[in-house]
């Protein structure tokens, strides 16, 4: 059945590619109880095991609640550090962290001028809010020197990354 | 002076939390800052560390104190890390309501 529905190309970018070092960041990372400014390169030191950081749209549209409803369900805390990443306020990053139930398993970078997402080459410039920026959705995994074991950005919009991927690095 | 930074639990745009801003940067003191829920009774937090959800509030790892009350802090900072020779006269020093 033809639905007649458009993805908007967004084309190649050039982001980090597997094997390449993940560029450094400091912003506030949002949990449960407070933010504050933890550096990529601490994030990925604190535990064994792999650093899942995960681009989605602002906190409140569709594409944000329904990757954090499929993470959750598949519960990859577990087996990661698995972290956030929006144009999104603190604010509305302890309301998104409330309503998805991330508790203290999951937290989430605040990014509002969207200059992590230019760093990563993956900033996408939103039809019809004049000025908004915000990252392509995008997944990396990296190691625990930011060393990239798996990325995945969307080049349509909207598109959503392919969990059983991500999941296969996880394991 | 300090090996490991202060935690300052603080609230955005709180007048009380910005006076422990200038003192510590005054002072040169290592920090970090963890902003809190503006819900006062979600602040379960700094309750569990203070025994009370009011900001600002400290916790010195170097001396092993965690208080709150800005009054008290900052002359908490300026005895414990003042130049004015007097450090380490107090600073045990644990709660208070000034």
């Amino acid at each position: 059945m033809d639905l007649d529905f458009d993805v908007v190309d967004l084309g190649p970018a050039d982001h980090p590619e597997e094997g390449d070092q993940a560029p450094e960041f400091t912003r506030p990372l949002v949990t449960d109880e407070y933010w504050e400014d933890v550096a990529l390169s601490d994030l990925v030191e604190r535990e064994d095991g792999p650093t899942v950081l995960v681009f989605h749209p602002m906190d409140g549209a569709f594409p944000a609640t329904y990757v954090w409803k499929e993470i959750t369900k598949r519960g990859w805390h577990a087996d990661a550090t698995v972290v956030g990443l929006s144009i999104s306020t603190p604010y509305a990053h302890k309301d998104l962290i409330e309503e998805r139930g991330l508790g203290d398993d999951y937290a989430l970078y605040s990014d509002p001028a969207a200059a992590v997402a230019e760093e990563y080459d993956i900033a996408h410039e939103l039809d019809g809010m004049a000025g908004v920026v915000e990252p392509r959705p995008a997944v990396f995994v990296l190691d625990s020197e930011r060393t990239v074991e798996y990325a995945w950005v969307a080049t349509e919009w909207p598109d959503f990354p392919d969990y059983d991927d991500v999941e296969a690095q996880l394991e | 002076m300090s090996d490991q930074p202060i935690t300052f639990y603080r609230l955005q745009a709180c007048p009380f939390c910005e006076r422990v801003t200038r003192t510590l940067q005054d002072l040169g003191v290592d920090y970090r800052s963890r902003f809190v829920e503006p819900l006062h009774s979600e602040r379960d937090v700094v309750k569990r560390l203070s025994g009370k959800r009011t900001v600002p509030a400290i916790v010195d790892e170097n001396t092993g104190v965690t208080m709150s009350e800005s009054a008290n802090i900052v002359d908490y900072l300026q005895r414990t890390y003042g130049t004015n020779g007097d450090e380490q006269t107090g600073g045990m020093r644990t709660g208070g309501d000034a």
